[in-house]
């Protein structure tokens, strides 16, 4: 994996997936091993994030990597008209591996044709986010012993959830069975169900989140935003129907665990905090030590 | 100059290649995908002609000018139907199908206004995913480019 660019999560194999996880595990047994003694890691944040900026710097401080870099376009030459290719060629001279979250779409496939050091993408608009998607794979196989054979639920804003595309893609080298809980407006687009036909998978579409409870290993929570409705009125409609609460948990299956991206608004209520089911927070704690295993291999040094 | 002489200059070219079977009115598309707005040589076109097979078709006549099959190809998006007539010594040397290629690059705009080549000087690439319905997946921000969202640049 030495040298390699991580963009979109199918950028990896099926072999990369499972050697990230491992890696992962080897790192929460152990956080500080100070690998990467030698690395400057710049971490371009072109656009705001508060999890996956901090878990990737956590990350490469944890690796005893330095970090240079950004949280905000507004105080860089980007506000002077500087492009992208510019901003990224420049930075890949300085630096060991760009980490880079970019508004637009596309923007970290363009990055890393143009970087001469290896380029992750911590999001690029709504497109891809496949560390989440790793350290959601991670989570998955920490809770389940496995990644086969899952029924994974998703359930809320399937349309616009780049985190959601991302993991049904990877997941489809699992032989998962997707159970798709949306409003008739937000459903998973047929570019994303394309992934799931080409490999003989199957998916349900629901508009009921109580109709997967009993069947989910996996209940994968997103948050639905106000903004992706053009008519107001539809989205209070839809906005309380899709929230998890902890009396609906009744009835589940045993191994059954909830995972969200977060931030989390109203859609999980906070009772179900302190349920065996609740695994969002060990899951953005899983995010260290996945990003952790992502620059070791990207580095070769693991 | 006679009757007959205007006649055969419109008609027939020496050497060079004749694009018939083009969809009607996408002639003018045809022309700026393969970029004879600027070539030197002599370009004839029609549109609207009688066509034994589709009714109405366009035509092009470009004089002492070969198209490779990436180029020809190019072209699939609007002209499915077209065929290229290679002419040498006023004789038909092959005749050559357009077939819509595996990818397209930089004709084709994304239909998506979020993608970073609409926003910045990236050269567009798309993957044809599906050669029946012509459906381009970007190779950048990895939406798909339906038929009927297709903008050439």
């Amino acid at each position: 994996m030495k040298g390699k660019n991580l963009v979109s999560i199918t950028d990896f194999s099926k072999d990369e997936y499972l050697r990230i996880v491992n890696i992962a595990a080897d790192f929460e047994k152990n956080p500080n091993q100070k690998l990467l003694n030698d690395h400057v890691v710049a971490s371009l944040f072109f656009e705001p994030s508060t999890r996956t900026r901090l878990s990737f710097e956590t990350a490469a401080n944890r690796l005893g990597a330095r970090v240079v870099g950004f949280s905000d376009s507004g105080s860089t030459s980007v506000k002077k008209g500087e492009s992208l290719k510019d901003t990224i060629i420049m930075v890949s001279g300085y630096a060991d591996i760009i980490v880079m979250r970019h508004p637009r779409e596309g923007a970290a496939r363009w990055a890393s044709e143009v970087s001469s050091v290896p380029v992750i993408n911590a999001g690029d608009g709504a497109n891809q986010h496949p560390t989440q998607c790793l350290l959601d794979m991670y989570s998955i196989m920490q809770t389940q012993g496995t990644l086969d054979n899952l029924h994974i639920a998703f359930i809320g804003d399937l349309k616009y959830g780049r985190t959601v595309h991302s993991l049904v893609q990877a997941m489809c080298n699992f032989n998962a069975t997707f159970h798709l809980v949306s409003p008739e407006q937000l459903k998973l687009p047929s570019s994303n169900k394309m992934h799931i036909k080409n490999n003989n998978l199957k998916y349900h579409q629901y508009t009921e989140l109580a109709d997967i409870m009993p069947i989910a290993d996996i209940v994968y929570m997103t948050r639905i935003q106000q903004e992706r409705f053009s008519d107001p009125l539809e989205y209070e409609k839809v906005k309380n129907s899709y929230v998890l609460t902890k009396s609906m948990l009744e009835g589940c299956k045993p191994n059954m665990k909830i995972l969200h991206p977060l931030p989390r608004i109203n859609e999980i209520s906070e009772d179900v905090d302190e349920t065996p089911q609740a695994f969002y927070f060990k899951q953005a704690e899983n995010g260290v030590y996945v990003r952790q295993a992502l620059l070791a291999a990207i580095a070769g040094v693991k | 100059m006679n009757k007959d002489q205007r006649h055969l200059n419109v008609t027939a070219i020496e050497n060079g290649t004749v694009i018939d079977h083009i969809p009607a009115n996408n002639v003018f598309k045809v022309l700026h995908i393969l970029n004879l707005e600027n070539n030197k040589n002599q370009v004839l076109f029609g549109d609207n002609l009688d066509s034994h097979k589709y009714g109405k078709k366009g035509l092009i006549k470009v004089s002492n000018t070969y198209f490779a099959a990436n180029e020809i190809n190019k072209i699939a998006l609007v002209a499915p139907t077209a065929t290229f007539i290679e002419i040498k010594n006023f004789e038909v040397v092959t005749k050559k199908q357009v077939e819509v290629p595996d990818q397209i690059r930089t004709i084709v705009k994304c239909f998506n206004p979020n993608c970073i080549t609409n926003v910045e000087n990236v050269p567009s690439l798309f993957t044809v995913v599906d050669k029946e319905q012509i459906k381009l997946l970007c190779h950048y921000c990895e939406k798909i480019t339906g038929k009927n969202s297709i903008v050439f640049v």
